[in-house]
């Protein structure tokens, strides 16, 4: 009987082709939102808008990367903008007591590591909790969330630091060769992330845990650490999320960008991430996070109120909800027609 | 290569005094014949098996019988003599025909007593509960089945097996005459099992017909007076128990005859590679000693809770004993976790495949190299696509896995062939010691001898295995050595050949 071969060399070229489904699909989308905006909105087609969206998605792209890896973990990190302020704050109170706008290069490393430091730490503090003592992540990193948050409140007395050195600050506002500096840093962030989940034991891992953590340690895959380190990851993240907002905003302020939290959970699955953990990759997400942001320029240049226009950016998200259901039914029908 | 049987027709009934008797039974699924001129027949208080592989039909009579499905033209029905045809749910539940199939379809929020009466409740005036009566009547039929159970717990709370009781409770809140259990004894130990056959006994001795639909070879020919073999959507034949063997039931039920012969093999020359000795863990199982030498199979039998999993998890690394000594190639071997058992070359092929197993949502390729994952890291340290597509492609040729495409999930695969993945993740840490804690529970008849197959040719090529069953043939034609615990002790050894098969059947299930 071991003589039935009935497999065949494999061609995974259909695996690829399925991958690049998921991430034509959102061009797709992406395509469509520019046309519709292109054609309604003065102006949307412009340099402007692309600087506009530029400078605005690192910021929710940098969070919706730290939100990824514990969401495929089958978990949730919604410490995630707190986390970013006090790494922010790490660092403002390194430039600050080193010269404040004076600060020489050396305490600016030391600033940036001062934030890494900050950020990794939350994340080992809440991922050593969630590996060891199996309470669910989302009421580990709420508490954390708070802690961290009173933290930054008492630590800045409920106000903001600012004044940073003119250098750091380019970090946030600067462009090479025309290209916007933090834009770079999200770029990076997603090739690093994207490595690290496709082409490592620890991303491996992620995706295992995520769909059945107890048949993955059974396996002997290290599963505490995987996790305490999916947090610490996702912490430093956060703290790259903080640096690039106090460079942007020359200040730091605790409950600053708070009202991300929520989009990156949104961008994570659009980016067909999904919700019950297990499957989840980096591109999609970074492509969803342009088509959020496109949308949200769109709106301001309609001249739409400011606040209609988050309601009308909600209302947007509901449709693109429904029509995808509606497209995957249709391809169900499709399917079931030829049967 | 087929051997098949002829029924014993003169075992059955005129078709008078049958409680259900169906002839010319034919179903056709768009171009496919689910069923091929089946007969069936039950008296009144008979407990009958019906027996097959999975997919051979055993559904679609039962929803034909409860009147889901209609037959094709040319059928004969009769129940109690008189013609039933164009019989549909509700004139199937009238007449007292009743299924409990294996998800039970209970409510997890309600109450025992409301999931009891429930459908008593339904289309009467006025439309009240009347939560009192409920419990009355819930309580009647409980006590006809002699148990007792909390009628105000809901049943999320309540353990398997008593959620079947409540599960058969309902189905006798309609006059029963002819309940169908489907492979009620699944997720329950020997004990209760034990409970759940007295049960199946009272419900004959009232006259209820109860037809038993189960994969447990040993427990149908124990409770069941005849047994009925559907073979591919065609009627077998009914015969018997008496004098019914689990190994010929097997060959009725996949028509192929299984080369069973006992393992004689010399071994003593052969190293030892695991030595046991007064390994305890309270409360768990207490001063056990063995040894397994290289090539050799040993049979570890025992009913559920004997404390066989414990012991195997153990010398998996994932529990630590609290006394006695294991030695692995003659090193003393402390495992503080799974991972440091596997680097010694320790695998566990765990009784529960679809939790702990295998991650069923991820893809054949992952769930493959899951255990070896250290071994694909390449130069530029990162996981090698090409070794693990090269790994994956060479264990499932080695072990003829029958997969569409490797990225495929494993849980599209059947349980023969995610017991091969399973191997496969083992097969590739390169084990000393294999231990395989029941490695057949949710496969085929027929996949199973695929499975052996390749257990054989593991430890012809040196492997020591601890086999893990509670099925006594299956040990007894696959090991060396037989070892029966329980309660957490080794009560007999057995060398099969020597020791007939029904003498170590009768010692493991007194």
């Amino acid at each position: 009987m071991m003589s039935t071969r009935l497999v065949r060399r494999t061609d995974r070229g259909g695996l690829l082709s399925l991958v690049d489904k998921d991430v034509l699909g959102l061009l797709a989308l992406l395509l469509v939102v520019i046309v519709v905006f292109g054609a309604t909105a003065p102006g949307f087609l412009s340099a402007t808008t692309f600087t506009s969206v530029a400078f605005q998605l690192p910021e929710l792209g940098l969070l919706s990367l730290a939100m990824l890896m514990p969401i495929i973990s089958g978990g949730f990190n919604l410490a995630i903008t707190f986390t970013a302020n006090l790494s922010g704050l790490a660092m403002a109170y390194v430039l600050q007591s080193h010269g404040g706008v004076d600060a020489g290069v050396g305490f600016f490393v030391l600033g940036v590591l001062a934030a890494l430091a900050t950020g990794a730490l939350v994340g080992w503090l809440m991922g050593t909790i969630i590996a060891y003592t199996g309470a669910h992540p989302i009421l580990v990193s709420l508490s954390t969330m708070i802690f961290v948050r009173g933290l930054g409140e008492f630590l800045t007395r409920g106000g903001d630091i600012s004044g940073v050195p003119g250098y750091v600050q380019a970090i946030g506002q600067g462009t090479v060769f025309g290209i916007p500096l933090p834009l770079l840093v999200f770029a990076a962030a997603v090739l690093l992330w994207t490595i690290v989940l496709s082409r490592t034991r620890l991303g491996f891992a992620t995706r295992m845990i995520g769909s059945n953590i107890e048949a993955t340690r059974y396996s002997g895959v290290p599963t505490r650490r995987s996790l305490t380190l999916i947090y610490t990851l996702s912490g430093v993240m956060c703290a790259i999320a903080g640096i690039v907002m106090l460079a942007r905003f020359n200040s730091v302020r605790v409950g600053h960008g708070e009202s991300y939290l929520l989009i990156t959970v949104l961008a994570c699955f659009l980016g067909r991430v999904d919700p019950f953990g297990g499957f989840g990759r980096v591109l999609p997400v970074a492509i969803a996070l342009v088509i959020l942001q496109v949308i949200a320029s769109g709106l301001n240049l309609l001249g739409a109120n400011q606040h209609l226009s988050t309601a009308l950016w909600g209302g947007f998200l509901l449709l693109i909800m429904v029509t995808r259901s509606i497209w995957a039914s249709q391809v169900l029908q499709m399917t079931f027609g030829k049967r | 290569m087929i051997a098949l049987a002829q029924p014993s027709t003169g075992q059955e009934s005129p078709a008078g005094t049958a409680l259900l008797h169906l002839e010319h039974i034919t179903k056709q699924f768009g171009g496919v014949k689910a069923l091929d001129d089946v007969r069936f027949e039950i008296r009144r208080g008979e407990v009958l098996c019906l027996a097959g592989e999975n997919g051979c039909g055993k559904s679609t009579l039962i929803k034909i019988i409860s009147g889901v499905h209609q037959p094709e033209k040319g059928a004969t029905m009769l129940f109690e003599g008189r013609s039933i045809e164009g019989l549909n749910p509700s004139t199937a539940r009238q007449l007292g025909i009743q299924v409990i199939w294996q998800d039970l379809a209970l409510f997890p929020e309600m109450s025992v007593a409301e999931n009891i009466s429930f459908e008593s409740n339904l289309g009467t005036r006025p439309r009240l509960v009347n939560y009192a009566a409920m419990k009355v009547q819930a309580e009647r039929i409980l006590e006809r089945l002699g148990v007792r159970l909390d009628l105000d717990a809901l049943l999320r709370t309540l353990p398997i097996a008593q959620r079947q009781v409540v599960a058969i409770a309902r189905a006798l809140i309609g006059e029963a005459t002819l309940v169908f259990m489907d492979e009620p004894t699944a997720s329950l130990s020997q004990a209760e099992t034990d409970a759940l056959l007295v049960i199946v006994r009272r419900l004959s001795a009232e006259g209820i017909a109860v037809v038993f639909v189960s994969h447990r070879l040993a427990e149908v020919l124990d409770v069941c007076s005849r047994v009925t073999v559907i073979r591919d959507g065609r009627y077998v034949g009914t015969f018997p128990t008496q004098g019914m063997t689990q190994t010929r039931l097997t060959e009725l039920m996949t028509g192929k005859t299984f080369d069973y012969a006992v393992q004689q093999r010399d071994l003593a020359g052969a190293p030892v590679i695991l030595s046991v000795k007064n390994l305890s863990r309270a409360p768990n199982y207490a001063d056990i000693s063995f040894t397994i030498r290289r090539g050799e199979i040993v049979g570890l039998t025992g009913r559920l809770g004997s404390g066989r999993t414990e012991l195997a998890l153990s010398l998996f690394g994932m529990s630590r004993p609290t006394g006695g000594e294991i030695t692995l190639e003659g090193r003393s071997a402390h495992f503080k976790s799974n991972r440091e058992a596997i680097r010694a070359g320790v695998a566990y092929v765990s009784e529960d495949r679809l939790q702990l197993g295998l991650v069923q949502p991820q893809s054949i390729a992952d769930n493959t190299v899951m255990a070896v994952l250290d071994d694909l890291i390449g130069p530029d340290r990162l996981i090698s696509m090409t070794r693990r597509n090269t790994l994956v492609d060479d264990w499932i040729r080695d072990l003829a896995v029958k997969i569409g495409h490797p990225e495929n999930a494993v849980s599209t695969l059947s349980g023969g062939n995610q017991q091969r993945v399973v191997l496969a993740k083992w097969l590739a840490t390169n084990p000393k010691l294999l231990i395989l804690d029941s490695p057949t529970v949710g496969v085929d008849v027929g996949a199973r001898a695929g499975i052996f197959a390749i257990v054989h040719r593991l430890a012809e090529a040196g492997m020591a295995i601890l086999l893990i069953s509670d099925e006594i043939p299956e040990v007894y034609f696959n090991a060396d050595r037989i070892l029966h615990m329980r309660d957490g002790r080794i009560v007999g050894s057995y060398v099969p050949g020597e020791t007939e098969i029904d003498a170590i059947e009768e010692a493991v299930h007194a």
